[in-house]
């Protein structure tokens, strides 16, 4: 029997319609906007002027504290200025306005298709060239790589997880990076391995994604330590901790990290982007966003630029669709809806997903019937019903001791609730409280 | 039988001495001015004085031997007079505020650029994104204040989408001011019969910017500021604010501002214009 987590967990229709289109590169857009903001943790700061030429892969902005990333120019060309735009938060944030002129790219960045196999760097030059080259999770919540790397003093790291689980309907664009760029996937990998110390390596892919499961299998055999294990298909598998609980069988205590039972687990966006950092010196500056809707001519896989408006890709992609309702960032269980198509590309968005109009609109809201379904749903061992009721009770206290910081967000109980009822919108309103009374009573 | 009877009122006496005993030893001497300052507050347990409830609103002001930065704002100053008359002190008198809403981003004015269909919080709209008409600090019309006003004092209004606040039951106790996870809502001086003008908008954006999501945004031109003789008008990120303590209702500023985001309330009809929350016809090109 295939491996998958035990706790709750959905079964959402899959809908990878773009599973089978290449990634293209498409052409460069006349005008890039880099969110200063695109990682979790603090912004970084911009250190460009206006007017100021930069090059493909120049340091633009700079992360200043512990938690936070640096930004490279993902275009050469000069500063327009720096203003605010409309980000996925959807609000004006501040960021970088480039007018993209030529193609001209920092001359330390190895530009060839030429795969290196050998990592000289150690351990150490690894974390820091992995910080210096801006990369972070690219699974979505978009957290600084390199503090994932720093093992806490005292713990040891037996496995690295590598994240082809994939398990949001409609993204293919970790489907296709594995399918294509495989070897780099493992290089990335292998050298992550290195920098955490650990023995063996194991590359979770969910069992739809048959062709990606026998082409990293046979890979595999070049690098020792490495396996590939194939995951029944089911959503969240692709959650930090349920992946943990169906890779290894090891439970992540609340409210503590993977290394708490020596595991790490990294997206294989991200071992791709370590790949290029470390064997190619180039920054994060580019990635693979699915463009993809059921209404759209040309569901694709793309290679884009940071900073690219999205209403580039969905034209690339055949152009906005009449019946289109919602455009999410991200899959439909936990992407977002976009308010501008100016929104540009950012470090952490895997899709852009149209939804149509009769699929975007949520169902009547009616009474909770007691069915218990969300409880069987969540992947956490929480009562969702439960804690959307102390919520709108403003019980935070109560809904603080029935876990609700353990929330994932992973949707799975709105979306069987028989009721159609709000359930994670509220629970992201207590945790938003709660963590606010945690933090003040810290401070006290 | 007789022995029951006899057990028990032998049972009931011993625990009676018991108890007299207790509750001498464990007597709690508390000053009866407290019940006094108690029985005058209104009662209403919201919270607007800053203390737990009217209990400890009463015993704070008769710990502390002094009325300075105590005040009910429910109850105004006849009942704070009250109570300095039960403690014989000074009263501080403070002149009677109101609730006001700085947002005219009614449906005409800002229409809905998107749709929201989440929960109706305001609280959980303003985390997820700029709201539906697009501009980021104004009103999202979804009723949090209405919700936390425990007088009754405001509704929303279906046509325009925005809170009214009803000005005779509004007893200024900041609940709707907290709620507002926009901090649109401000407490102002009541002012002479109710008379007062101050800036209907709190958008911190460029003009430009402002004015695409909103007709009568606040474009921080400056010329409110300039026109101000009393200097009650100060520009801060590109938002004009009008310091009621400073203004002299002299409504110099209102017909100056470009895009009408100054409101005048109250205030008698000025020939053939009607004054208040109405936009007036043709704006001044800038």
């Amino acid at each position: 029997m295939l491996k998958t987590f035990k706790l709750g967990g959905v079964h959402p229709a899959e809908n990878k319609i773009s599973s089978h289109q290449a990634i293209r590169e498409i052409a460069l857009p006349k005008r890039v906007f880099i969110p200063v903001s695109q990682h979790l943790g603090a912004p970084s700061k911009a250190i460009v002027q206006n007017g100021e030429v930069v090059k493909t892969g120049q340091l633009i902005a700079r992360g200043e504290s512990f938690i936070s990333s640096h930004i490279h120019s993902p275009v050469s060309g000069k500063v327009f200025k720096v203003d605010e735009v409309i980000d996925i938060s959807g609000y004006r944030k501040q960021a970088i306005i480039i007018d993209v002129e030529g193609d001209d790219w920092v001359e330390t960045i190895d530009r060839s298709d030429e795969i290196k196999w050998e990592v000289l760097l150690s351990p150490k030059e690894i974390v820091d060239k992995i910080n210096l080259m801006g990369i972070v999770g690219m699974g979505g919540a978009t957290f600084p790589s390199h503090v994932k790397l720093m093992v806490p003093e005292g713990k040891t790291i037996d496995t690295l997880i590598i994240n082809g689980v994939e398990c949001e309907p409609y993204l293919t664009s970790d489907h296709r990076l594995m399918l294509e760029r495989g070897e780099e996937v493992l290089i990335g990998a292998f050298i992550l391995m290195k920098a955490l110390r650990a023995d063996r390596v194991i590359i979770g892919i969910e069992q739809n994604k048959p062709d990606a499961i026998a082409h990293l299998t046979n890979l595999c055999d070049k690098f020792p330590g490495f396996s590939v294990q194939a995951l029944k298909v089911k959503y969240p598998q692709g959650g930090e901790k349920q992946l943990i609980k169906a890779l290894m069988n090891r439970e992540v205590p609340s409210g503590k990290l993977p290394f708490e039972v020596s595991c790490v687990v990294h997206n294989v966006g991200t071992a791709f982007a370590v790949y290029e950092a470390v064997q190619k010196n180039k920054p994060l500056i580019e990635r693979v966003v699915t463009v993809t809707g059921k209404s759209l001519k040309e569901p694709s896989n793309f290679l884009v630029r940071i900073g690219t408006p999205i209403s580039t890709l969905i034209e690339q992609a055949g152009g906005v669709p009449e019946n289109t309702g919602k455009i999410l960032s991200g899959g439909p269980m936990m992407g977002k809806a976009l308010v501008s198509y100016d929104t540009p590309v950012v470090k952490g968005m895997s899709g852009i997903v149209l939804l149509p109009d009769q699929e975007s609109v949520r169902v009547r809201v009616q009474n909770c019937i007691r069915c218990a379904r969300c409880i069987s749903a969540c992947p956490m061992g929480l009562e969702p019903y439960l804690l959307a009721q102390l919520v709108a009770a403003e019980e935070y206290e109560s809904a603080e001791k029935e876990r609700v910081m353990d929330c994932i967000e992973c949707g799975s109980c709105h979306y069987t609730c028989p009721s159609g009822r709000p359930l994670l919108d509220y629970i992201r309103v207590g945790k938003i409280k709660v963590g606010q009374i945690i933090r003040n009573r810290g401070k006290k | 039988m007789i022995y029951a009877v006899i057990s028990l009122c032998a049972i009931g006496i011993i625990s009676a001495v018991i108890l007299y005993f207790v509750a001498q030893k464990f007597k709690v001497i508390e000053d009866p001015r407290i019940d006094e300052v108690n029985e005058v507050l209104p009662g209403a347990n919201c919270g607007g004085c800053g203390f737990a409830g009217c209990r400890n609103f009463a015993e704070s002001t008769v710990k502390a031997g002094n009325l300075e930065g105590f005040f009910c704002p429910v109850g105004g100053n006849t009942t704070m007079a009250q109570v300095a008359a039960i403690l014989g002190l000074q009263a501080v008198e403070k002149a009677p505020m109101v609730a006001v809403v700085r947002c005219s981003g009614s449906r005409a004015n800002a229409p809905s650029k998107y749709r929201f269909d989440g929960p109706a919080t305001c609280f959980f709209a303003h985390q997820l994104f700029s709201g539906e008409s697009g501009c980021p600090y104004g009103c999202l019309g979804l009723g949090d204040c209405v919700a936390a006003c425990k007088f009754d004092a405001m509704y929303m209004d279906p046509e325009t989408g925005l809170p009214v606040i009803i000005e005779e039951n509004c007893t200024a106790c900041g609940a709707c001011v907290t709620a507002c996870p926009r901090s649109i809502i401000e407490l102002r001086n009541k002012g002479p019969k109710g008379k007062r003008i101050f800036v209907s908008c709190v958008n911190k954006e460029k003009g430009a910017i402002a004015r695409k999501n909103c007709a009568v945004a606040c474009i921080g031109c400056g010329k409110c500021v300039k026109v101000c003789p009393h200097d009650a008008i100060t520009m801060e990120n590109n938002l004009a604010y009008i310091d009621f303590a400073k203004c002299k209702l002299c409504r110099k500023c209102v017909p100056e501002c470009p895009t009408n985001a100054i409101l005048e309330i109250n205030f008698p009809l000025k020939k053939e214009k009607v004054a208040g929350a109405e936009s007036k016809p043709e704006a001044v090109e800038v």
